[in-house]
């Protein structure tokens, strides 16, 4: 552990991508590019192992996602374990294998929370997105069910150059689905996403509509509707909190039961990240040399280093360092103080003038 | 909902008060929240069960902590509407 790292706090929350398996296939999945196949996954008495000892280092809160986690035949039982154990339960869902039977039987297992994605407001173009017909009238359905076992609901809209527009109507969808919270999350640029950024960058004028129209909601439904809001990283002027910090509150579990400090963390290549196969979580989370490595700010080359920010955003994201950059070290080219910044912008800008549409679908051959 | 005397507060079946052992302190759990209540402000949700008015809730603290009546009134009718603004509290039923 360097000495520049604080006190190494116990993980608040965690995420299980319970499979890769997915009946979507969003073009800016988070899950990796190489997908990890169904005969990797962890067994059922496999997670419930990691989720007893995910209470027992503290972990209060666990988020059931994927790929799809109603995909796993396992799931209600993985729940009422998870529940069983103390955690409070989250299922982020696709929801379009969710039925009224399969909500009833995980409302009776102990769920506390459904977050469901969406991919716009209006069928034909959201079904496109996902790669999958029929799948926006699905999810609205869904929505519905999780409303009538009176689980609260998070709607998290996805958007993108192709769907901005949308994002009033998106709003209105999340109010109607009588959701607590909206996230209104546009696409980061990892992964599936880096190869679909021409089709997907929005142009600095449709962002600024948005978030116009962020504002505007935030105020006119507060009491009613939360909107969570965050903007894509190559028009920041200051990196975002990745995370939290890498390493710092949170971690998530990959389907074969590596212990990863975020979504995208594999893309960073010549980094090892230790498995719930190999060790126990408490020493993963305390020992594993890939968590350590960029924990607090001892890290930092310049200009981090020396910032005055350096504590406030923990050098931001360092996925998009190493994409970006080709160094996982470097500041993140999202900050306007990193020598990068402007060529990601103008980049950003060049693409979503083109305006190309077609797009990569994720797919187990890795959208080769 | 407006918290006042009369009310029989109680927190929503999916907002959940308990002890986290890990850190020797109580928490309220919500969607991708994590409250933390002190031990006056945990012990007054602990008795917010739907039955009991907040008058009688606060009756009780100030017999238990031998208190004027007002003051602790005021703390608790602040700390629970706060609760109810953020949509965590209901009103529960009446007593059969």
């Amino acid at each position: 552990m360097n000495r520049l790292a604080p006190a190494l706090e116990l993980p608040l929350a965690a995420m299980g991508e319970m499979t890769h398996r997915c009946p979507l296939q969003c073009p800016y999945c988070s899950n990796p590019v190489e997908l990890q196949k169904a005969g990797g996954e962890l067994t059922t008495g496999e997670w419930k192992r990691v989720l007893d000892e995910l209470a027992g280092l503290g972990v209060l809160q666990f988020h059931f996602s994927g790929g799809e986690p109603l995909a796993r035949k396992d799931i209600v039982e993985l729940v009422a374990h998870a529940s069983d154990a103390g955690l409070y339960t989250n299922l982020i869902t696709s929801a379009v294998m969710l039925d009224e039977g399969k909500m009833a039987a995980l409302a009776e297992a102990g769920l506390n929370h459904v977050q469901i994605s969406i991919q716009g407001a209006e069928a034909e173009s959201a079904d496109r997105i996902a790669g999958m017909k029929g799948a926006h009238a699905k999810k609205i359905e869904a929505a519905r069910l999780v409303r009538d076992v009176g689980i609260p609901l998070t709607v998290n809209a996805v958007m993108h150059r192709q769907n901005l527009d949308q994002l009033a109507a998106v709003i209105d969808l999340a109010v109607t689905l009588d959701a607590a919270r909206l996230e209104v999350a546009h696409v980061q640029y990892y992964g599936w996403a880096l190869k679909n950024r021409a089709a997907l960058i929005p142009t600095p004028r449709q962002l600024d509509a948005a978030t116009a129209l962020v504002d505007e909601a935030r105020q006119r439904l507060k009491g009613r509707l939360v909107i969570d809001y965050v903007i894509p990283d190559y028009y920041a002027e200051l990196p975002k909190k990745c995370m939290g910090g890498w390493g710092s509150s949170f971690f998530i579990l990959s389907p074969s039961g590596k212990v990863l400090p975020c979504h995208a963390a594999e893309t960073i290549t010549g980094l090892a990240f230790d498995s719930v196969r190999d060790h126990r979580l408490e020493w993963i989370w305390r020992e594993s040399p890939a968590l350590n490595l960029y924990r607090g700010t001892g890290w930092m080359a310049e200009p981090c280093r020396s910032c005055e920010f350096r504590e406030i955003d923990l050098g931001g994201c360092r996925c998009q360092a190493f994409a970006l950059a080709g160094d996982a070290g470097a500041t993140d080219p999202a900050c306007g103080r990193s020598p990068r910044h402007r060529d990601i912008f103008s980049l950003a800008v060049t693409e979503a003038s083109e305006d190309r549409r077609s797009l990569v679908y994720r797919t187990f051959a890795g959208g080769a | 909902m407006i918290v006042g005397v009369l009310s029989r507060p109680r927190l929503l079946r999916h907002i959940v008060l308990k002890r986290d052992e890990a850190r020797d302190r109580w928490v309220i759990l919500a969607p991708e929240r994590v409250l933390v209540p002190d031990e006056t402000a945990a012990e007054i949700v602990g008795m917010a069960d739907g039955v009991a008015t907040v008058a009688a809730i606060v009756d009780r603290l100030a017999e238990k902590y031998q208190a004027p009546r007002e003051v602790i009134a005021a703390d608790v009718l602040a700390m629970l509407q706060d609760l109810a603004d953020q949509g965590y509290l209901v009103e529960g039923e009446e007593a059969a």
